[in-house]
């Protein structure tokens, strides 16, 4: 590894795009792209519109926010503390996600790439 | 708090005590990090050995240094000091600084550890003409690491001599108040030029680690204090700050300094609620595109590993925003917003005086004091100083690996030639963000954080996502959305009220602002997205199998580096 190549490719040559083409278009890895998108946007989405929603009330929803619970406790906390938990939720629902539907056919896809790559 | 006070004045008798041990503590942690970048230069052969630091890191190591890279003094003083200050408005920045790692984990850090190499740009260049792409990400990626790095460097000439006691009229080694400032950058930018150029990305990200390490300590410490003075009881805490900040119940709830209501001026309030709303937007959206934290993500083996490290940063992150949110109020219960403002108007040394107090407090009286504010003091500056490294490193290996060696050398650079130049660059840069600090030091630089955030956010996440998850993405769109959302977001801050026409501003004396906002991002995120929408249809040029390849490595890992 003497020279390093800006192109990110390592096999530029026209069987190995027709290879990627393949994998793109077959359905196990239209199943994969599926399932990912299927969680990372609706969640993305999700948490955004949640985040919104606590930034809006704390711009217009002044009193609402300044109701106390517990104390001195009031909803502005406790709508704050939720965006922790939430985004330690999110996050660990993702990783939970990740691993049980997504690595084992990643794995999958990678190895038959990888199998077809040495049989050349 | 009669007691507080005199302990206040009685502790001034300690503070060359305080002041010495602070200095020695700092030089600790500068022996042990020059140590560390020292071994690290030995291992460091290859060019992903600079670059990527061997992708040798556990997600544990590299979820501490993406804390160490991110929790800037900026949030650690700045965040505390604003809740001390101001009170509940302080906890919407902590807020917006943590729920923006869930872009990152659920949109980025994967595809781009498979589909990369070294820097942002080999994503967004992936399918395109390689030198206009990787021209423009390095722009922007120097931008943004300038912004931010007169930032940090400047806020280190400020807190220096703050810390140190060091005012107008007084001397320090000899230095007059000034001297000490600007001595203080020059030594900062020094030791960041070093930690790079010498240890590179393995150096550098050991370096975050200690940092992250005794950060995320000195905060549970004070923490601690702070909630066993008050016997582990929120609420006493959250009415003591009440009661002391002399701001009463409304330092509790959302209002104080962002989105604050004027009476009778429907126009004003209306901007100021435009502005809460805008910065929510950009904290939330930034970080993914922030250069020096998207290289953290080829630093380890695998992207499943990146994967981990983001759920180790989220979760640091997250615990320590939540330290800051005790060590703000505590400061204003226990210092007292009078103190605070007395030492400092920005509320930066909020968290040093609390660990004065506390330590008077809880850790046998003046020595204590002295001990415990020199503690906090010294890992402030291990702050700034790993994250200045992070940005010098990230930008240089853009300038050495996206322009050098594909631009100019049109991908012809030997990997020896380009680990050298990324080292001149590292010195180019540090030099040029040194000599610009000094020239900034007297100048409000609070908006360059937020200028940074919101060209991260305007410039780098659209191309960044278009790459990754839109098929008819092309050249034109990059460049389109790279230069669209870098000129729109500087611009708008160039005819804002934080550079002319307001008290606070730059040029106060001056006035060329019709742009109402302090923060563009509102205005410059959809700005940087349509403009890479337009740009892309606007071409016919659409690469589907590089577009194939990219997909299928991004989501597999297949040939991934």
């Amino acid at each position: 590894m003497k020279v390093v190549k800006p192109v990110t490719t390592d096999a530029p040559d026209a069987a190995a795009s027709e290879k990627y083409l393949a994998v793109q278009n077959s359905e196990e890895f239209a199943g994969l792209r599926k399932t990912l998108r299927g969680f990372i946007f609706p969640m993305t989405i999700a948490f955004f519109l949640w985040y919104a929603l606590y930034v809006l009330l704390s711009a217009y929803a002044r009193d609402f926010m300044s109701v106390k619970l517990i104390g001195n406790i009031n909803v502005a906390l406790l709508f704050g503390l939720l965006q922790f938990v939430t985004t330690f939720l999110i996050a660990w629902l993702y990783s939970r996600f990740a691993a049980r539907r997504v690595d084992p056919i990643a794995d999958k896809i990678q190895a038959e790439l990888k199998a077809d790559g040495e049989a050349k | 708090m009669q007691s507080h006070t005199f302990s206040y004045l009685a502790a001034e008798a300690s503070s060359s005590t305080s002041r010495t041990l602070t200095i020695t503590l700092f030089l600790i942690f500068v022996a042990i990090t020059l140590g560390i970048t020292i071994w690290a230069s030995r291992q460091t052969k290859t060019a992903t050995d600079f670059y990527a630091g061997g992708r040798s890191f556990t997600g544990f190591q590299n979820g501490m240094a993406i804390g160490g890279d991110y929790m800037s003094a900026a949030s650690f003083l700045g965040i505390a000091g604003i809740i001390a200050l101001n009170g509940y408005d302080g906890f919407l920045y902590s807020i917006g600084f943590l729920v923006a790692w869930l872009v990152a984990l659920l949109l980025v850090a994967e595809f781009l550890r498979n589909s990369g190499r070294y820097t942002m740009a080999d994503v967004l260049a992936f399918r395109m003409r390689q030198r206009p792409v990787r021209t423009a990400a390095s722009v922007s990626t120097i931008v943004v690491s300038i912004f931010y790095l007169i930032a940090q460097m400047v806020g280190a000439g400020a807190l220096v001599s703050l810390l140190l006691g060091i005012s107008p009229g007084t001397t320090f080694l000899g230095m007059s108040a000034n001297t000490a400032k600007i001595a203080t950058i020059i030594l900062v930018g020094a030791l960041m030029i070093i930690y790079v150029t010498v240890g590179g990305m393995k150096g550098t990200t050991y370096v975050q680690i200690v940092k992250a390490f005794l950060l995320m300590t000195g905060a549970l410490l004070m923490t601690i204090l702070v909630l066993a003075h008050y016997k582990f009881n929120l609420s006493a805490l959250l009415g003591d700050a009440a009661a002391q900040s002399g701001k009463g119940d409304a330092f509790l709830n959302p209002g104080l300094r962002y989105g604050v209501e004027t009476a009778g001026d429907a126009a004003k309030t209306f901007y100021s609620k435009m502005d809460l709303l805008s910065l929510g937007i950009a904290l939330v959206l930034g970080t993914a595109g922030l250069p020096h934290i998207l290289t953290r993500f080829y630093t380890v083996p695998t992207a499943r590993i990146a994967r981990k490290s983001v759920l180790w940063a989220i979760g640091i992150i997250g615990v320590f925003y939540l330290f800051t949110l005790a060590l703000g109020f505590g400061a204003a219960a226990l210092v007292g917003g009078k103190a605070i403002t007395a030492q400092d108007k920005a509320g930066n040394t909020a968290a040093p005086q609390l660990a004065q107090t506390l330590g008077v407090d809880y850790l046998g009286g003046q020595t204590g004091g002295a001990v415990l504010l020199a503690i906090i003091a010294a890992v402030a500056f291990a702050t700034i100083l790993a994250v200045v490294a992070g940005l010098t490193l990230a930008s240089s290996s853009s300038l050495a690996h996206d322009f050098y060696a594909s631009v100019v050398k049109r991908g012809n650079a030997s990997e020896r030639d380009e680990v050298r130049v990324a080292r001149i660059a590292a010195l180019v840069i540090g030099a040029i963000a040194i000599a610009l600090s000094i020239f900034a030091q007297s100048l409000n630089v609070a908006f360059l954080v937020a200028l940074a955030f919101a060209v991260a956010a305007s410039a780098n996440l659209p191309p960044i996502l278009y790459s990754l998850f839109w098929k008819r993405f092309n050249t034109s769109g990059a460049l389109w959305s790279i230069y669209g959302g870098l000129i729109a977001s500087v611009f708008l801050v160039f005819f804002s009220p934080v550079v002319s026409g307001s008290a606070t501003a730059m040029f106060p004396d001056s006035d060329w602002h019709f742009f109402p906002l302090s923060n563009p991002g509102i205005i410059s995120i959809p700005i940087g997205f349509l403009c890479g929408f337009i740009g892309t249809i606007v071409s016919k040029e659409t690469d589907i199998k590089k577009y194939a390849e990219l997909e299928v490595r991004s989501l597999t890992g297949h040939g991934a580096h």
